[in-house]
């Protein structure tokens, strides 16, 4: 089988490989970029654990291949802030214990900044189906759906002051 | 509420202080076990049987062989070459490790393809060839015991039919004497199917053996590392796997809830595969594997409940038949094979009951394994509180009020069961009338009358349950022998900073932040100068792990009683000082001083110093003190829930509009967790209660064994939980605390059924077995009308 | 879960798709979102040898209004239509069913096209595609095809497209003043497959009566099936409650459900019934507003 020549811009870095056609790209993160953040809970698109940015959308990496990725835009949890510094998602999460195990949670987050780009002010029901492609087995979502609307209010502000 | 003895810098119990270990979770760099990378490392993956029930005539590796990195095919046969084919579970019964002639469930391994990596593994899978003799399966479990149904056990010597044990406890005759002259007695079949815990993070191991060093380093997704630890080494000693040359870590864990106490056969396989090979061998299940390989609950259970007809509740009878599939892979108490069902009686106050048990054989997966509640309370609480509200329906009483007129009540405490427990403590009068205020029982009363005299479908439940956690004191409770207790080390560093370990391991539960806590509480170190460590059995004390919300009443009682010796050794240094009599000594959190002399004192932080620096003569030097907790008694938390639903008549839909949760969980170290715990524990009581449960044909195929149809709850599914507390302590834990985790998986599902069941109560529906889904709802209401 | 080996193709133009398909025979298969396909291939349930990724191919992602027409082009994904101001306003029907199909990072990927020509009778679209009485535009080695939605499911995941077609567009009669459509489907839990889905799409004239009315079914049949008797029924009257009752009626008669984990075969009649009932009346609702 063929190899793929592959250049996608991962956490702000190019990245060139050759990879083989069916290299999912879940497991191109992990295994061959050694960036471990990015989970795989279900293998059938169900959890949401393996959830990615590609070109700014939210994306379940383990139903993705990586020679489709050529050329994209990828951020995955560890690109979304700064050494030492959080995400308003991340500060969120922490201050309302949004996360237990936090085997679901870089998924959860990624999955929740696309969502607040596209809607910067969801109802809580708008958060609940907003993540309903992300399953959490330890929170009982109440806390999660509180660091998404804390969040929210946090980025709103951040944008109201650089206006 | 929750009053603080200690400052929010300090953190001790009661302060809902952020969690510690939360950061690396946030920037992905947890490290869980599929995380783990070592030079060398192997992949495996495992052929599983396609048959519920068949023999294996034969196993052909050739072709999976001939691909370019596949390295081995390890089969039973190859296994029992080191006798290293079966293994026991925790409960004394034995599992295969791989067959070497017959698979006794769909989806038990068969063999397992190593690998340089896990794409060339799974073709490697692909390619093995098996050849099947397919047998009529065993799947009803009501047959197992019937003449004729095929001796499922045969390599077990004496066992001459497919039943495991009888079980039994209580009064058999009295029980039955007081129902035949009750008023009112009830009865019910319920049963409670099977279900699996899902955590998002499947098990896996990787297993990495140095024949230099002759060391077993094990990476594992386990809960209880060191009981496994002593488990491999009953196994494989007889090879060179002694327990001193096994060393296993349980790295971060993606979600337990019980799931990850067993050993899977998988981990011998790979741990077998790296002794064999002398490579680095991982294999991390993918969902299907995890799915359909060992479950919870599958209790048939035929209740009677027994009342005047003024609702005092007289006796309670329940008989079960539980499916273990093909080994009772159950982690229970080796003298509590049915783990705690015989709390069954529940909250209220009567004489007789008497339980009884029937464990049988079928062709199905390993059943007994947890989710969130190993020890059957989840079945035991079912059982009596469908059968309160049964009765309650039945003599025309408000369901609240009959458990008013039946709770033990507080001045009872401590109450001895009619089957045998001490209950601790519990005020669950109180308890249910804060759940009434909170959710407005008497305006949904009201509300419902007028509903259903609109011809709507509207239901108020309620559970009032009584949990049994904290196992367990070592004259009842063991596992294969090894005594229940649980463990804490604390070692206080020179300048005044501290180093915690523990025999548990958390998967979430925030052992991190709470452990410090507690220890923040006792010696008055800020608990971000705490740092806490579990999980590796080279430099953790030896303690049973994390399940059955024990960790709070067993480690976090060590650590109190830990941090007290260290109390009084730092008293002697701080005498020694302070140049006065012990006796003249006294503390507050933090600081000794000089009794009515306060000026003259000195913190906890220049106690350990001295330790180290300026020790009394003849004492030992160093600040550090060990503690293996034994129990006196479990611990009895306990909670009030209440759920209304409506129901629509025309397709089944049911919609949760509210869920209120009251636990009382004596003494809280952390309120903000506590809280997160139970709500994560309702969805847990959701999800049984109205969307999973794994599904079997005729023939014992699994016929939901993806995320697609297990149906796992999302953030849609799962309510608004509300969620509040009173306060009734353990008398006989050192912090007055008791474990909570699993209350909210054991007490939502009834609620809900409840609430469910009231809902069609005006259509003649009076009972409906878990998981109550739109669809069996629906069936329910047409044949209650076809009977109208 | 790991796909087989095979070999990925990318196609930058609809020429070169079709080449490429031509070139690699039967056992090539063209991917868009890859939702579908994706999984059965990771399941082995599917091992096409090529794939054939139709993903990067411009100019097939939009939606307007062109003369009497909605076109939506094929790669428009399901997050572009949930969020599409012309479809929101105009087609309300479509943001019913783009919120109960599978889940928000899903639907970043998954198009309409993808959706339609996989042939699946659980996909949501093509029960609206029935109930607008769309037009399948495809492009194939000779050229430019239409196909008129009613001879474009064939069977169990097969359609009317050629190994080597391409969907390009999908074309539905424009939203008059007087139209209005609506779509609900029953589900275990969100984003799971249709326990049974309905969409009704209806035009009345000036009077209120019936003009032309379509009603499609989800996941009650083998293929994707239009209520045919429903229909007819309906056609050139003025819809009444009575006539309601009866359409739910036929609709729990007609359609063609089977038992299994999602419910047994007469509660999916009698749920086809009421979501029949229940969108005749949304649709209504639309098209009265």
């Amino acid at each position: 089988m063929a190899k793929h020549k592959v250049t996608m811009t991962i956490n702000g870095e190019s990245v060139t490989a050759e990879v083989d056609s069916r290299l999912l790209l879940v497991h191109f993160i992990r295994e061959n970029l050694d960036m471990t953040g990015t989970h795989i809970g279900c293998d059938t698109s169900s959890c949401g654990a393996c959830t990615i940015l590609i070109d700014g959308k939210s994306v379940k990496s383990c139903t993705y291949l990586t020679v489709r990725a050529d050329g994209a835009n990828i951020t995955t949890i560890e690109g979304i802030a700064a050494d030492g510094t959080n995400h308003p998602l991340q500060k969120a999460f922490h201050d309302q214990h949004g996360l237990h195990c936090g085997f679901c949670t870089p998924g959860m987050i990624m999955r929740s900044i696309d969502m607040l780009n596209t809607n910067p002010n969801p109802t809580e029901k708008e958060i609940r189906w907003g993540i309903s492609g992300n399953l959490c087995r330890c929170t009982g979502y109440n806390n999660i759906v509180k660091s998404v609307q804390q969040a929210a209010e946090e980025m709103a502000k951040e944008k109201e002051a650089t206006v | 509420m929750f009053s603080c003895k200690t400052s929010p810098e300090v953190g001790g119990m009661g302060h809902s202080v952020k969690r510690k270990e939360d950061a690396r979770f946030l920037h992905g760099k947890g490290n869980y076990t599929d995380d783990v990378k070592l030079p060398g490392m192997l992949s495996m993956v495992i052929v599983r049987s396609p048959y519920a029930y068949a023999k294996i005539k034969s196993i052909n590796k050739e072709k999976a062989l001939a691909i370019d990195g596949v390295l081995a095919v390890i089969t039973g046969e190859d296994l029992a070459q080191y006798n290293l084919h079966w293994m026991p579970t925790l409960l004394s019964d034995s599992q295969m490790v791989l067959p070497t002639d017959t698979v006794m469930h769909q989806s038990q391994e068969v063999c397992a393809v190593i690998a340089t990596d896990r794409y060339i593994a799974v073709d490697g899978a692909e390619a093995v060839e098996v050849d099947y003799e397919p047998m009529a399966a065993l799947v009803d479990p009501f047959k197992a015991l019937d003449e004729g149904a095929p001796l499922l056990r045969p390599d077990k010597e004496g066992q001459k039919d497919n039943q495991i044990y009888h079980w039994e406890r209580g009064e058999r005759e009295k029980t039955d004497a007081a129902i035949a002259a009750a008023d009112v007695v009830v009865k019910e079949r319920i049963h409670l199917p099977r279900i699996h815990v899902a955590s998002i993070e499947t098990c896996g191991v990787v297993a990495s053996y140095d024949k230099d060093t002759e060391k077993m380093l094990i990476y594992l997704t386990s809960q209880a590392p060191h009981a496994i630890r002593t488990i491999l080494a009953l196994v494989a000693g007889h090879v060179g796997l002694s327990e001193e040359k096994i060393r296993i870590i349980a790295p971060d864990i993606g979600g337990g809830f019980g799931g990850k106490v067993p050993v899977y056969p998988g981990y011998v396989i790979a741990i077998a595969a790296s002794f064999l090979i002398g490579k680095p061998v991982k294999w991390i299940e993918d969902r299907s594997e995890n799915l359909v390989n060992g479950f919870a609950r599958d209790y048939h259970m035929d209740c009677e409940l027994a009342a005047t007809k003024e609702g005092k509740i007289q006796a309670f009878k329940v008989s079960t038949l539980a499916d273990h599939g093909y080994t009772d892979s159950s982690a229970n108490p080796s003298k509590y094979p049915t783990g705690m069902f015989s709390i069954c009686t529940g909250s209220y106050d009567y004489e007789h009951a008497f339980a009884e048990l029937d464990a049988v054989y079928t062709n199905k997966a390993p059943g007994g394994v947890a989710y969130r509640c190993s020890f059957r309370v989840t079945e035991a609480v079912h059982a009596i509180e469908r059968m309160v509200d049964k009765l309650a329906a039945e003599i025309g009483k408000d369901p609240a009020q009959l458990r008013f007129e039946n709770f033990i009540k507080k001045e009872d405490f401590p109450y001895a069961s009619p089957l045998g427990w001490s209950y601790d403590s519990g005020d669950y009068k109180q308890t249910l009338e804060k759940a009434m205020d909170m959710i407005g029982y008497d305006d949904y009363k009201k509300e419902q009358a007028e509903k259903r005299a609109q011809g709507k479908l509207m239901g108020i439940g309620i559970c009032t349950f009584t949990e049994v956690v904290g196992a367990g004191p070592s004259k009842d409770f063991d596992i294969l022998g090894i005594a229940m207790f649980d463990s804490a080390e604390i070692r206080v560093h020179p300048t005044g900073k501290a180093l915690a370990r523990f025999g548990t391991k958390s998967q979430g539960q925030g052992h991190e932040t709470t452990y410090a806590q507690i220890l923040a509480e006792e010696l008055g170190i800020p608990y971000t100068d705490i740092e806490i460590d579990e999980g590796d059995t080279d430099t953790a004390p030896y303690g049973l792990g994390t399940y059955a919300s024990r960790s709070t009443p067993t480690a976090g009682a060590a650590a109190a009683m830990a941090a007290r010796k260290l109390k009084d050794k730092g008293k002697k240094i701080a005498a020694y000082l302070l140049e006065v009599s012990e006796d003249d000594i006294e503390w507050e959190v933090g600081k000794y001083f000089v009794k009515g002399a306060p000026e003259k004192s000195k913190t906890i932080q220049d106690v350990a110093f001295a330790a180290y620096t300026n020790i009394p003569p003849g004492m030992e030097p160093g600040f550090e003190a060990t503690h293996y907790y034994d129990p006196p008694n479990l611990t009895f938390p306990n909670g009030a829930y209440i759920c209304v639903v409506e129901v629509d008549e025309e397709t089944g839909a049911i919609d949760v509009k509210r869920f209120v949760a009251i636990d009382d969980c004596g003494n809280i170290i952390n309120p903000m967790i506590v809280e997160g715990q139970v709500h994560g524990g309702l969805t847990q009581g959701i999800a049984p209660a109205m969307y999973e449960g794994i599904v079997y044909d005729d023939e014992g195929n699994v016929l939901n064994g993806t995320l697609m149809d297990y149906l796992v709850p999302t953030a849609v599914e799962s309510p608004h939980w509300e969620t509040g507390h009173t306060i009734t302590p353990s008398p006989h834990h050192p912090l007055g605390a008791k474990g909570v985790a699993e209350s909210p998986t054991v007490g939502a599902p009834p609620a809900i059924a409840n609430a469910i069941i009231d809902a069609l109560y005006p259509l003649g529906i009076k009972h409906l077995d878990i998981p109550i889904t739109p669809d069996k709802v629906w069936d329910a209401i047409q044949v209650a009308k076809a009977k109208a | 879960m790991i796909p087989a080996n095979f070999n990925y193709h990318k196609a930058t133009s609809l020429k070169e798709a079709i080449a490429l398909s031509q070139e690699l025979g039967e056992e090539a298969k063209y991917m868009s979102g890859g939702h579908s396909l994706l999984p059965m291939m990771k399941l082995r349930f599917a091992t096409p040898e090529h794939i054939i990724d139709i993903s990067k191919i411009e100019g097939l992602s939009y939606i307007k209004e062109d003369g009497d027409m909605l076109k939506i082009g094929a790669l428009t994904t399901q997050t572009e239509m949930e969020h599409n101001t012309l479809l929101k306003e105009n087609y309300p029907i479509f943001g019913d069913a783009v919120w109960l199909t599978a889940d928000p990072s899903v639907r970043n990927c998954g198009t309409i096209g993808g959706n339609v020509a996989h042939g699946d009778a659980a996909n949501d679209q093509p029960a609206l595609m029935l109930a607008m009485r769309a037009t399948i535009i495809a492009e194939g080695i000779d050229g430019e095809k239409t196909i008129p939605i009613d001879e474009f499911f064939h069977g169990f995941y097969m359609t009317a497209l050629e190994p080597s077609d391409v969907l390009t567009e999908i074309q539905i009669p424009k939203s008059t003043k007087n139209s209005g459509g609506a779509y609900y489907k029953v589900e275990r839990k969100v984003g799971d497959y249709a326990t049974a889905g309905v969409a009704v799409h209806v035009e009345l004239d000036e009077a209120g009566v019936c003009q032309e009315i379509g009603i499609g079914l989800t996941n009650v049949s083998a293929v994707p099936m239009r209520l045919e008797r429903g229909e007819e029924v309906l056609r050139g009257k003025k819809i009444t409650d009575d006539l309601i009752e009866q359409i739910g009626i036929i609709a729990g008669e007609d359609c063609e459900p089977e038992s299994d984990l999602r419910g047994s075969e007469a509660y999916k009649r009698s749920i086809v019934n009421t979501i029949t009932k229940r969108m005749l009346n949304k649709a209504l609702e639309r098209a009265r507003k």
